[in-house]
């Protein structure tokens, strides 16, 4: 694959101007969206155990930046990224076993991703908020 | 793991990819153990939420939750990394390409070893 023996005139298709966005193709956006933040999120869950190892000076900072807006909006997206990033890959799953293939059993499938990824999560906050 | 090529296909190499099959199954695998670990550690992480210093530590140094941790940590930055490599393989070329991927790997293997010496120094009160 070199660089060089590439033709540079190539049409590139499709246009993401005058792309028409489906289901399918969002929900593929968005599993590799959420998989980039989950695994910027791990180094994130491999700090928090750093810091709780380094002691309770260093845990309170650590504390303090998770009960800060900007904390709770990267935990909280921590979580849908998880349920929906879980969720969507176990489809993938049944895709690789050869389930689900037919359009419509993919359209169905994805908007099951949609809604159980989005009330674990509504879900999650409203407990982990104490908000009952 | 299991050689899943066919005999032919072993004996022509490896494939577009001059990888054959492992990355894939790799990525497979580690996705069928995140499954019921990611929903422990979601699970976990809720009911943490607002635990002071002391409760965290306890929670993290008791010998099962050091087990799943660990696990959680480490096959998922594993998973992360092999998921990364594919994503820089479509979107870099050349020289930079290789440059990312290997440092991905290397931020995944450090950042694992380091949280999973930090559970055991929890766990094991170092």
């Amino acid at each position: 694959m070199s660089v060089v023996n590439r033709p540079s005139n190539r049409p590139l298709s499709p246009h993401l101007q005058i792309y028409r966005w489906q289901l399918t193709s969002v929900l593929s956006i968005l599993h590799r969206a959420t998989g980039i933040a989950l695994s910027v999120g791990a180094l994130y869950l491999a700090t928090w155990v750093m810091y709780a190892a380094a002691g309770p000076r260093a845990y309170a900072l650590f504390q303090d930046f998770n009960a800060s807006i900007l904390g709770r909006i990267v935990l909280g997206g921590w979580l849908f990224s998880a349920f929906y990033h879980l969720c969507n890959g176990i489809r993938h799953l049944f895709w690789d076993a050869c389930y689900g293939f037919e359009l419509k059993d993919a359209y169905r499938s994805g908007w099951i991703v949609v809604a159980v990824s989005l009330l674990a999560t509504v879900l999650s906050w409203i407990v982990g908020l104490r908000l009952v | 793991m299991d050689d899943r090529r066919t005999p032919l296909a072993r004996a022509r190499g490896l494939g577009s990819a001059k990888d054959g099959v492992g990355h894939w199954w790799a990525q497979r695998l580690t996705a069928i153990a995140l499954i019921p670990l990611v929903v422990w550690f979601a699970v976990s992480l809720v009911m943490l939420s607002g635990a002071d210093y002391a409760t965290v530590r306890a929670w993290i140094g008791s010998p099962l939750v050091m087990v799943l941790l660990i696990l959680t940590i480490g096959i998922g930055l594993h998973h992360g990394q092999l998921g990364l490599q594919v994503v820089l393989e479509d979107y870099t070329d050349g020289a930079w390409r290789v440059v990312w991927i290997v440092l991905v790997k290397f931020i995944a293997a450090v950042f694992g070893l380091a949280a999973i010496v930090a559970i055991l120094r929890i766990g094991f009160g170092g």
